[in-house]
């Protein structure tokens, strides 16, 4: 790649840094707006669960799982509502804001998981978790990060639709139909809950893997030193 | 910067062109734009132009106070994300919270269809009598005297006063098999058999342009529903459960049933009724004014 060297030449030019824009301001604000909300969301929906720990009928009524407190926000069951319907507008928002983004600009191909993805994603995996050779990446995004990302859009999708049953099933009746009635789409809800929950130890662990330079570009955009200039 | 520099922009996924729109990415030789570059700091600013990061990514070599110039620009851009952070003021939470659902409630209001039906089912579908359960907010039977009954009919109406269930059981009666909601997360298919609301609305000769039906009951509960809900074609005074008066412990002898509401709407032990055009503060329902949501629709 000659032209990029014949540009910039750190040893002459001694006093700048590298610098790459990687997120561009709404998909920063989106991303932000929601890790809050989808926090928001999982602590006062797990409060609002264990008002009825179930899946099953009311009577007789077999709890399927206890839920410490600890890890719920609301404080009761009315609160915990107040904040879930208070944060589904923020959470459905950022993630309306962050797919038009995608789509008018056509950077989705980055981010979308393809069936080409699926045979690089076990290698990702082997480098990351058993310490295996590290895969040559040739694109924005590996195919392990593309599927993680492209699962949290899928469950903030499944969360909004399987939502909008449990919140309005005679308003959505179609939807409800679609989804197999209220009472299934409990489970489904809590399944897309589920896949939050499985994402974001992961997408952390990564975070802190990567280190403070590659954290730092989702807040200003910009990534200092980009690891992919070599 | 090593020479073997995989930044080689026709190489990544959807990296044709440059994507960023902002900031533009300058080719070699171009040169940089004045209004980026001050004079007093002309030699310090931009220093190289740039080219594109696998993804596209713009690529520019700045001076360090340059990069904190970007820096901070960048974060202005996220204050919208700040603003969430009132929640975590105590004294800011409240509040936001109560718009929170206010705002859900108009939104649900807005939603609701006057004339869509909730689901109906086959009997088979419905739950056993003895699978459905009695919920109550302080004893299971207020000790109603059934034989004294009436219902209290006050407010917008043109023939106020009191009706027996008899005159209510006059009234062509409906019988459906709906999906009780409860707020908990729990549902149940019953069997449900009453007035429609808006024939006794129209008995009573209410203005039925008012906006909300109030609701006392035997028990000390009270409720009060948007009008809209109280015309709609499902909505039941309810004096009958699978096919037997309503017992003791469902509301006897008269109840709300609203296939279109949660179930702590559906209030019991109807004692007294009032149309009205304005909500009390601490009298809008026995849970919302601790906090549920009043519309409480499905």
């Amino acid at each position: 790649m000659a032209t990029n060297a014949a540009v910039i030449k750190p040893a002459e030019i001694t006093t700048t840094v590298t610098v790459a824009y990687e997120h561009p301001w709404i998909v920063r604000v989106a991303h932000w707006l929601g890790a809050v909300s989808v926090v928001v969301m999982i602590g006062s929906g797990l409060r609002i669960f264990r008002a009825f720990p179930s899946f099953g009928p009311k009577i007789p009524q077999q709890d399927f799982v206890h839920i410490p407190g600890q890890f719920t926000i609301g404080g009761w069951l009315g609160g915990a509502l107040q904040w879930h319907f208070t944060f589904m507008w923020i959470f459905v928002g950022s993630g309306l804001m962050y797919l038009i983004y995608q789509l008018v600009t056509g950077h989705w191909r980055q981010v979308l998981f393809t069936p080409r993805d699926i045979k690089g994603v076990w290698p990702m995996a082997r480098h990351y978790f058993l310490f295996g050779p590290k895969p040559a990446a040739d694109a924005a995004y590996n195919p392990l990060q593309k599927l993680a990302y492209t699962s949290t859009i899928f469950f903030g999708v499944m969360s909004t639709l399987t939502g909008m049953v449990l919140y309005k099933p005679a308003q959505f009746w179609w939807l409800t139909w679609l989804m197999g009635g209220f009472h299934l789409t409990r489970i489904w809800h809590f399944i897309a809950m589920c896949g939050f929950v499985a994402f974001i130890p992961g997408h952390l662990i990564m975070v802190a893997l990567h280190g403070w330079n590659n954290f730092y570009s989702m807040i200003t955009g910009w990534k200092r030193d980009p690891e992919y200039l070599g | 910067m090593s020479n073997d520099n995989p930044a080689e922009p026709q190489s990544g996924v959807g990296a044709e062109k440059p994507q960023h729109d902002e900031p533009e990415v300058r080719r070699q030789g171009q040169p940089t734009d004045p209004r980026e570059t001050p004079p007093q700091e002309s030699e310090t600013v931009i220093v190289a132009v740039s080219s594109a990061g696998p993804a596209g990514e713009p690529i520019r070599a700045v001076s360090p106070a340059e990069r904190k110039r970007m820096n901070r620009r960048e974060m202005l851009k996220l204050v919208p994300v700040l603003a969430v952070g009132a929640f975590a003021v105590t004294k800011f939470r409240q509040p936001l919270l109560d718009e929170g659902l206010h705002f859900s409630d108009w939104a649900s209001g807005k939603l609701f269809g006057r004339h869509r039906p909730a689901q109906t089912f086959s009997n088979r579908d419905v739950v056993p009598f003895d699978r459905f359960p009695y919920n109550f907010y302080d004893v299971a039977d207020p000790g109603v005297d059934l034989e004294k009954w009436t219902l209290t009919v006050q407010g917008l109406v043109q023939r106020p006063g009191e009706y027996k269930l008899e005159q209510i059981q006059a009234l062509p009666k409906f019988v459906q098999n709906t999906r009780h909601v409860c707020v908990e997360g729990w549902d149940v298919i019953g069997n449900f058999g009453g007035t429609r609301a808006s024939d006794f609305l129209q008995l009573i000769g209410a203005d039925t342009g008012a906006r909300f039906l109030e609701v006392e009951c035997v028990d000390g509960y009270y409720e009060s529903i948007d009008m809209e809900t109280v015309l709609h074609p499902q909505t039941l005074f309810c004096y009958e459960m699978y096919g037997k008066p309503l017992d003791r412990g469902h509301g006897a002898p008269l109840r709300l049933q609203m296939p279109t509401k949660l179930g702590y709407k559906q209030a019991k032990y109807l004692d007294t009724i009032r149309v009205t055009n304005v909500l009390q503060a601490d009298k809008r329902g026995y849970w919302e004014d601790q906090g549920y949501s009043w519309y409480g629709g499905l």
